[in-house]
């Protein structure tokens, strides 16, 4: 009895300790499987990452720029709200960025950062990106991650589904998101179907940048969401999705709902070109801005334009069609050979896929449905090149990896999937934590992909991070896809809503970045060359200061005769020459933010002192082991005093 | 459990190549650093503690790599000299008093033409290797900046100096 208590007891103790030995043999195999991810996307200390990526700051109105597979964050690019820590928006140099017809606007909602390209393929020349709630296009420099550029966009009533971009970056594509009437006007809300039109823009990009309207289409007032430029055989064409084609004006969740397709609309940019060539437009007047920095200067400029040239469909045929898609589509994403366009219906249970041959057939057999104020609705049946069946609930965004697959975004089953172009099947799925919104591969909505990696950018964290109170961070997520199966390898916080993302390979943009500006090209009317020409100049009472920095002292470092009332313009010059060397600046009681000063710039804050008595001022990043001691003095004195202006440094 | 150990064998494969890496990185650089200079004299001055040949003790690291062959002195290349130092040296530097770095007026009775020159180019990797530099750090605690400075404007640096140079000796000789 005995025996067999024993027996079994021991055999008991056998099977537990097994247990626990496969226990916590399998936990440790799953750490190893951990750390195996954790080598994916490790960047030695010293090393660079793989590509670049950059997100839409979402409502921070900024661009984050991030390496990948680390996941680390180099910069904050400070687009269309201002930046104390680089005094943009703040210095009067950048002031002049911020200018629309509806004045000086600190901030915008920043959704799609755009990549230029030649012949369809990324080239790292610009990043454009949209300012969504007072309608704006900014073009960013890559050369040297500043804002160059910002032009608003005339009768638009919000510019979501904006900047994207034709092959070789002759347009860069806007479309209004809401409709309003054209020229707005003062009209009853009710009398929407009346009196309400969307447009859909067309910017001309220079070879040097530089932006201009070219033209506007009129089109009916639905609401115009995403875009896309064709691609290869489809260059020439541009997709533009809509929803609301019911043309609700309250309670849209329900009322824009209704209808079981809405559309895409296909417009023929070249057949547009011709017809604007051709004199067939009519000039609307508005008013809108355009915003330029120009770096010799180190200077932004405004300038006001008061009239656009605007098409209208009725008037010029075969210049736009739409392709019923359905259920409120969003994303519209051309796939690299620019055959198929695959249009993301946020209500629909399949993502439908348009062939543009398909398309091309249709408008030549005239295989139309009906006619809307002069746009030509193709049969479905027609252009249709094939259905995703069992996508997601939800799905959103498509990119293309360049081997043949799309990859959607799902927003309600918060998922990635993977289907095969052609035969339209699923082929897997990963869950995105959660609520991803748009998702990037690197040079995925270009003709060449590098499809490595898929990154979600998600909406919602919830429970991933260390809670932060009610407000958590946002997040995108790195996905393998050089394997057959997609793979979670990392999660990064992102600043604002990463909205949108795009991606290039590092090498293509470390070997443009510019390190420092020449200070024998420095132009700015308020610079200096040299420490000898530091100076102050009173005029009035607007007090002109010529200041120099260089490790580690400014020129002047004492200055006298200021007095309360002053305005006071600090054009400060950072005289270094090498790279990694900005110097800042801020005086005690400064109103605005501080200056931050790239070598070989000049930048201008104005100081107006309310109270007599003495003001330090120093430098406000770290530039060398004396920078404790890169600081000065101002005096002021009361109103009609009559101490001098006098200045100096060392005496 | 084999998973674990291949993983762990592999793990330590990753580490040791990695630490084989590192270490051909270190001595590849210190390979290259030789050469740049390898055309020039090689004697290693034995009692020099910096282990630095004679050439590189004189002339500094640079882009300067044999001795110069000046000639008689370019005034129109000295004004501009002049010009370049008032842009982008006189910051720092002014010529009979102590700044931010030393005074520069006599800088030519201090320092060989080459190594004037390499450390306007190269101040980094002479204020990383070379005695003289480091002690000049140490002193004025600033490092020289590169200011970004080509070949030709340094030579034309050279050739403002060679004037006050000139100036100086005269002075001394009709003391």
């Amino acid at each position: 009895m005995n025996r067999k208590y024993l027996k079994a007891f021991l055999l008991a103790v056998t099977v537990i300790a097994a247990f626990v030995v496969m226990h916590y043999g399998c936990q440790e195999s799953k750490n190893l499987t951990a750390g195996d991810e954790a080598g994916r996307v490790y960047v030695a200390p010293g090393t660079y990452d793989e590509f670049y990526l950059f997100t839409s700051g979402g409502f921070s109105g900024h661009i984050g720029v991030y390496g990948l597979p680390s996941g680390r964050m180099f910069k904050v690019i400070p687009v269309f709200s201002q930046d104390p820590e680089k005094a943009w928006g703040y210095s009067e140099e950048s002031k002049p960025m911020f200018m629309t017809s509806h004045g000086f606007i600190p901030w915008d909602d920043a959704h799609h950062p755009k990549l230029s390209q030649t012949d369809g393929i990324a080239d790292g020349r610009w990043i454009f990106i949209n300012g969504n709630n007072t309608p704006r296009i900014a073009r960013v420099d890559l050369t040297t991650f500043k804002t160059a550029e910002i032009i608003e966009i005339p009768n638009s009533g919000g510019n979501h589904g904006s900047p994207f971009l034709t092959e070789n970056t002759e347009y860069v594509i806007a479309s209004t998101r809401f409709s309003i009437p054209i020229p707005n006007k003062d009209v009853a809300i009710d009398s929407y179907k009346e009196n309400f039109k969307g447009t859909i823009s067309f910017v001309k990009v220079a070879n040097d940048g530089e932006m201009d309207v070219a033209f506007q289409i009129l089109v009916p007032g639905f609401n115009y969401d995403l875009a896309h430029g064709g691609k290869g055989p489809s260059h020439g064409w541009a997709f533009f999705t809509s929803y609301n084609t019911e043309q609700a004006n309250t309670l849209l969740e329900v009322n824009a709902s209704q209808n079981d397709k809405d559309f895409i609309a296909a417009v023929n940019w070249k057949k547009a070109e011709e017809y604007v060539a051709q004199g067939k437009f009519k000039t609307f007047n508005t008013s809108y801005f355009r915003n330029y920095f120009d770096e010799k200067k180190h200077m932004g400029f405004s300038e006001e334009k008061k009239t656009v040239k605007v098409l209208i469909p009725e008037e010029c045929p075969g210049l736009i069609y739409y392709l019923p898609t359905p259920k409120s589509p969003h994303g519209v994403d051309v796939d690299p050979t620019g055959e198929y366009i695959a249009a993301g219906g946020k209500l629909a249970s399949v993502i439908v896929v348009h062939s543009f041959s398909k398309m091309l057939k249709a408008i030549e057999n005239k295989e139309f449905e009906t006619t809307i104020d002069g746009i030509p609705v193709l049969k479905y049946e027609s252009v249709i090149g094939g259905e995703v069946t069992n996508p997601g609930l939800g799905p959103l965004h498509t990119e293309f990896d360049g081997n043949g697959y799309g990859y959607t975004s799902s927003f309600i089953s918060s998922e990635i999937v993977k289907w095969k172009i052609g035969t339209w099947e699923v082929v897997d799925r990963i869950p995105a934590y959660y609520s991803i919104g748009h998702l990037c591969v690197p040079g995925g909505d270009t003709k060449k992909p590098w499809g490595k990696y898929v990154i979600a950018l998600n909406k919602i964290t919830k429970d991933r991070y260390l809670p932060t109170g009610p407000e958590l961070t946002q997040s995108a997520q790195l996905i393998d896809i050089s394997g057959d199966k997609m793979k979670l390898l990392l999660d990064f916080p992102t600043i604002g809503e990463p909205h949108y993302a795009q991606a290039i390979p590092s090498e293509i943009l470390m070997k443009n970045s510019k390190k420092i500006y020449p200070i024998e090209e420095n132009e700015h009317p308020y610079g200096i060359k040299a420490e000898k020409d530091a100076r102050v100049v009173r005029e009035g009472n607007v007090v002109h200061v010529y200041m120099s920095t260089i490790r580690t002292h400014f020129a002047p470092d004492n200055i006298e005769g200021i007095k309360v009332g002053d305005v006071v313009y600090f054009h400060v010059t950072n005289l270094e020459q090498d790279w990694d060397i900005p110097h800042g600046f801020a005086v005690k009681g400064m109103q605005n933010s501080e200056l931050l000063i790239m070598p070989g710039a000049t930048e201008t804050i104005v100081w107006t002192p309310l109270k007599e008595g003495i003001y330090p001022f120093y430098c406000t990043d770290f530039c060398s082991a004396l920078h404790q001691e890169m600081s000065g003095y101002i005096r002021v004195s009361p109103k009609g005093s009559n101490v001098a202006i006098t200045y100096g440094i060392g005496k | 459990m084999f998973n674990y150990k291949l993983k762990s064998k592999i793990r330590y494969i990753f580490v040791f190549l990695s630490v084989f890496a590192v270490v051909m990185l270190f001595t590849a650089c210190g390979d290259s650093g030789e050469n740049d200079t390898s055309n020039q004299n090689q004697t290693v001055n034995k009692t020099n503690p910096s282990g630095l040949s004679d050439w590189e003790l004189a002339s500094g690291f640079g882009p300067v790599k044999k001795k110069l062959n000046l000639g008689p002195i370019d005034k129109t290349m000295a004004a501009e000299g002049e010009k370049i130092f008032e842009s982008k040296c006189a910051s720092c530097h002014k010529l009979d008093e102590r700044y931010t770095g030393p005074a520069q007026r006599n800088v030519l009775q201090r320092v060989t033409p080459e190594f004037f020159m390499n450390t306007v180019l190269n101040p980094d990797e002479n204020l990383e290797k070379h005695p003289h530099s480091k002690k000049m750090l140490a002193e004025y605690m600033t490092k020289m900046t590169n200011q970004n400075v080509n070949l030709k404007d340094a030579r034309a640096l050279l050739e403002y100096f060679r004037v006050l140079d000139e100036e100086l000796t005269n002075k001394n000789k009709s003391n």
